[in-house]
């Protein structure tokens, strides 16, 4: 048993820990939000050509840095530090995981792109009728052609491809008839309503209509246990970047407890005070323990279980901890002008994002609480 | 003890009802469900109705312009009005400076205030916390110095820096805490001030929160002179007026017929959103946090029925209203967690950004549109009017005697 990061992993960690702090400032930050487009390319650019990030989890063969999950936990953590906009999760995780299962000619012909940078890839899975159920899909996929509409699918308006779920077969729901395609963004029959979601990222309504699909974009026929293979590496990732989003907003919250004064005493003096930011430290170490484990268990029989346990476990704490970080805040919490709001924003959206804390809990009973 | 409603009350509701439906402007709920900014016009359209009807203000004393209701007939108001979901009415004149004016303000006061509270002319803003004077409301520092003016009349110089203060940007006149003897013990050297908002020397800033609204302000004094006829009450006696008006808000805040109609809003939602091909109100833990909702509001009703008793038979409200600030406003805000939680992937999207001035650009269910925004700003609930671990402290010193 050994929970210690390799050098290569602290490294990696420290670079992008110290390019994050010295150039994706808040106000850097807050100036891309304002520009209304999701992302900042220059920022990507030095991913991938200044700090090399954007190879984290591939094999060295490919140009990457021969990493795997646990690099994808190292990076996220620091996405979530800084509450980064831009797309490693869909891109790189997500993407680049769903590649890095298929294999073959199509990973070697992507993956390089994906390192370079020049290669953006966004999820299109869920739908509007579907909620959290990644085989409920009214997408189809018949005779060469995709019909349907996907939900809220982040990064697709600078995404290069798109990773699409689509029904070739089988009822609405069924586990059966599900193949994974990666389309280029810009092909024939796609169109896109955007917007930005609340904590100032970029997502797209997506709607296709006759899109041609050749053969050489279908990854798999029968996908639904690699598309649920892929989301929880996702959905790990995620919990490693809450884990960041909940370390600074209870450090945040501890240094203004240690400042503020009220009743000529700083606000931290009061005991009330203190075992709230006590419950919240409780509740970030566990999150980042649950994380750990659902990482180190991706490769394993466990790897459905251990997600949804630390997906549950990660939701609770993003909104204990975001919601009390405002209130020892006080009213300045809820302003546009402190950091520690736009934490609490994306708290909030990752209880709900690859399913909300009874999503996961549900999940779990079923694995593991079969009567 | 009886829970029934009488004739005489059921018959009241009749009224009520029929008015609301015959006269409520209906075009404002199309607005703010549309997101669309609220004219200050718009706020007052309802306002403006009820006064006209003379019910604008049922809890007041009939001398000055209350209905002399029932404490039964008030909440069936509430209820009616809650479940036509009329717009709230600001609250700053009618339930705030209002009862402190005809409760400690002199005759001429009283004259020249309360009528045109009643009728919506005068928008009232309240000047209460500072930047260092927040739950700790008595270390305020805004420093009100007395003069004598070439007029030979007597003036207080106001200087100092007040926040959080809700619409200012409309307010007309503003209810200010100031402090006007510094050497006091820090209780006793406050006065209350009425203040218009035109004098010069005050300032307004907006404050934009994170669901994007300008709901509050930075209120600046420079200089801001005012007579003292506009002082309520005695000098450095300002505390009292302060602790009375609180009491008042608090009471109001619990919000129970508003978090009841909010409760029928998500299960309505839960019945038409689907959920692994069932609806999620079907979903035993959707279906659970929903019960649990129902029996924590029906609790808090009952608490506010017996507090409500209590006020028309002569106590008026005590330290027990903090009871009904804590729960009230945690229901509200579990409220709102529910309905992000039903709008699933459709709580991400910020419906300001999807295209310039195009309110027809939805994206998702109805529903979902403003969940995540609304999420955001009701913690606000939990902080203002005395935060609710501020309420605890009262509850345990006043109530319990700790």
């Amino acid at each position: 048993m050994d929970f210690n990061f390799t050098e290569e992993q602290t490294m990696l960690r420290d670079m992008l820990s110290r390019y994050l702090a010295d150039t994706y400032t808040f106000d850097a930050r807050q100036k891309v939000v304002h520009g209304g487009k999701g992302w900042n390319p220059a920022v990507w650019q030095a991913f991938a050509e200044e700090l090399g990030v954007l190879g984290a989890p591939f094999a060295e063969a490919h140009g990457g840095l021969g990493g795997g999950a646990i690099e994808n936990m190292v990076v996220m953590e620091e996405m979530g530090r800084a509450i980064v906009l831009e797309p490693y999760l869909s891109t790189v995780v997500i993407g680049g995981g769903a590649l890095k299962h298929v294999g073959g000619a199509i990973a070697d012909a992507v993956i390089p792109g994906i390192i370079a940078g020049t290669t953006r890839i966004a999820f299109a899975a869920y739908e509007p009728q579907g909620r959290f159920y990644l085989n409920d899909l009214t997408t189809t996929l018949k005779g060469g052609l995709l019909n349907g509409h996907k939900a809220v699918v982040e990064g697709a308006a600078h995404a290069t491809h798109l990773l699409v779920t689509a029904r070739t077969g089988g009822a609405q729901r069924d586990a059966g008839g599900v193949a994974l395609l990666l389309i280029p963004a810009d092909a024939k029959g796609i169109t896109r309503r955007d917007y930005l979601t609340v904590h100032g990222a970029s997502a797209s309504e997506v709607y296709f209509e006759n899109v041609a699909v050749g053969a050489e974009h279908v990854l798999n026929a029968e996908a639904l246990p690699l598309i649920e293979a892929v989301v929880d590496e996702a959905t790990a990732a995620v919990c490693a970047e809450a884990c960041g989003v909940l370390k600074v907003l209870h450090a945040t919250t501890l240094d203004y407890a240690k400042q503020r004064k009220q009743f000529g005493k700083a606000i931290g003096d009061f005991q009330v005070i203190q075992h709230r930011l006590v419950d919240m430290f409780m509740e970030v170490e566990q999150a980042v323990s649950m994380t750990m484990m659902a990482t180190l268990k991706l490769d394993t029989a466990e790897r459905s279980a251990a997600v949804s346990m630390a997906k549950a476990k990660v939701g609770k704490a993003a909104k204990f901890v975001g919601q009390n970080a405002v209130q020892v805040h006080g009213g300045i919490g809820i302003t546009q002008e402190l950091a520690v709001g736009h934490y609490f924003k994306r708290a909030t959206l990752i209880e709900n994002l690859f399913g909300s804390v009874d999503f996961h809990l549900s999940r779990y009973e079923g694995i593991a609480l079969a009567a | 003890m009886d829970l029934n409603f009488s004739a005489e009350d059921n018959a009241f509701r009749d009224e009520v009802r029929a008015f609301i439906r015959d006269h409520y402007p209906a075009y404002l709920n199309e607005k703010i469900h549309e997101g669309e900014e609220m004219a200050k016009e718009d706020f007052l359209a309802w306002h403006k109705v009820l006064h006209q009807k003379g019910w604008i203000v049922p809890a007041w004393p009939t001398e000055y312009g209350g209905t002399g209701w029932t404490a039964t007939q008030r909440y069936i108001w509430s209820e009616e009005t809650a479940a036509a979901d009329t717009v709230r009415l600001m609250p700053f004149g009618l339930s705030m400076v209002g009862p402190v004016i005809y409760t400690f303000g002199t005759p001429e006061q009283k004259a020249k205030f309360l009528p045109r509270i009643l009728s919506g002319e005068d928008w009232w803003c309240q000047g209460y916390s500072e930047p260092g004077a927040g739950s700790d409301l008595a270390s305020l520092r805004t420093r009100a110095e007395r003069f004598t003016g070439d007029d030979g009349k007597e003036y207080y110089r106001v200087n100092g820096q007040k926040t959080w203060t809700t619409m200012a940007q409309h307010a007309d006149w503003g209810f200010f805490l100031v402090r006007t003897d510094p050497t006091a013990k820090i209780q006793e050297g406050i006065s209350f001030l009425l203040i218009d908002m035109k004098t010069p020397g005050i300032t307004v800033r907006p404050i934009i929160t994170l669901g994007g609204e300008h709901e509050v302000n930075e209120v600046w004094l420079e200089d801001v002179i005012v007579p003292v006829e506009n002082r309520v009450f005695h000098e450095n006696k300002g505390w009292t007026c302060a602790k009375f008006l609180l009491a008042h808000e608090r009471t109001g805040i619990a919000g129970v017929a508003a978090s009841k109609r909010n409760v029928e809003r998500i299960k309505d939602v839960a019945r038409k959103t689907e959920d692994g091909g069932e609806a999620l109100m079907a979903n035993p833990f959707f279906k659970r946090k929903v019960a649990e909702l129902e029996v924590d509001l029906a609790a808090l009703e009952y608490t506010e029925l017996r507090t409500l008793a209590g006020e028309s038979s002569g106590k008026g409200p005590g330290p027990e209203s903090s009871l009904l600030k804590i729960k009230g406003t945690e229901i509200q805000q579990r409220l709102t967690e529910l309905a992000l939680e039903a709008a699933g992937t459709y709580g991400a999207p910020y419906f300001r950004s999807m295209g310039e001035g195009d309110n027809s650009f939805a994206v998702g269910p109805d529903s979902a549109r403003r969940t995540a925004p609304v999420y955001f700003n009701m913690r606000k609930t939990s902080i203002y009017g005395g935060s609710n671990e501020i309420q605890r402290n009262i509850i345990a010193k006043m109530v319990l005697g700790l």
